[in-house]
């Protein structure tokens, strides 16, 4: 799904990325939880949260984010907003819930990324 | 590169490690393992951020097949490793799990992350972490295989 229809989809708007709009989102992490996020997903993702605060886009920029979708009508700082800029990685808000947003997302072919579950992480620890 | 990380600075948590991740990139280290360096540092300053009772040091050495991770802080020390290395336990603040943080994965996730993980500490006197991270490119990979 490119970055317009998707931030179509959930009646989202577009806060860093509009020069990016063909860019392709088809896979995507849900956590409020960053520690989860830095311990479970495995490859590039498109990263769903809730969590609008500086370290989300530092984590966001170690782990090669492709975008942030901010949800339940959080509105990231304008510090934010400009490191995501300096970074080019798309940043889209949007008034739905967590659960809706992932429920769209998902109905439209996007899916979960590549990621360890934590069972697995205490099994093999 | 040797960063100075101090206790309880929130607002600028992470900034070193983003740093970091960016600079190993600039220098050629390959992608993935820049990322894994990434999160390791990352996990362990916010580690100092959140727990330490001063502040501590983040260090960076890149060697031609390694990047080496170091963090030491003096103190208060950790009385059980074995439990603090346990998924999910985690003595946190409510400030720093309000941010998202402190969920019990960070010593676990440094290790995953980590080709060699050593941890020691004492209580009163401090903790010292050093983590080597090969520098193999897809480590995804090398993992399932090896």
């Amino acid at each position: 799904m490119k970055l317009c229809d998707l931030a179509e989809l959930i009646a989202g708007s577009i806060l860093v990325g509009e020069d990016q709009p063909d860019l392709v989102i088809d896979r995507a992490f849900a956590a409020d939880l960053l520690s989860d996020v830095l311990a479970l997903t495995e490859e590039q993702t498109t990263l769903i949260t809730g969590m609008v605060n500086p370290q989300v886009m530092r984590v966001a920029e170690i782990l090669n984010v492709i975008a942030v979708i901010f949800v339940r009508g959080k509105v990231p700082p304008a510090s934010l907003v400009e490191y995501a800029n300096r970074l080019n990685i798309p940043l889209v808000t949007t008034k739905k819930t967590m659960f809706e947003t992932c429920g769209l997302m998902y109905a439209h072919g996007v899916r979960a990324c590549r990621s360890r579950s934590t069972c697995q992480m205490s099994d093999s620890g | 590169m040797k960063y100075a990380i101090r206790a309880g600075d929130i607002e600028h948590g992470g900034s070193a490690s983003a740093r970091i991740k960016s600079e190993l990139s600039r220098a050629g280290v390959d992608a993935t393992t820049a990322r894994r360096a990434g999160i390791v540092a990352f996990e362990g300053e916010m580690n100092l951020i959140v727990y330490s009772d001063d502040g501590g040091t983040l260090s960076v050495i890149v060697e031609p097949d390694a990047v080496m991770i170091e963090l030491e802080d003096t103190g208060p020390g950790i009385e059980d490793i074995d439990l603090a290395m346990t998924p999910g336990f985690s003595t946190a603040p409510v400030w720093a799990t309000d941010l998202g943080f402190g969920a019990g994965m960070g010593l676990v996730n440094m290790q995953k992350h980590s080709d060699i993980f050593e941890i020691h500490s004492k209580l009163g006197v401090g903790t010292r972490i050093q983590c080597r991270i090969e520098r193999k490119g897809d480590w995804a990979m090398n993992r399932r295989e090896g």
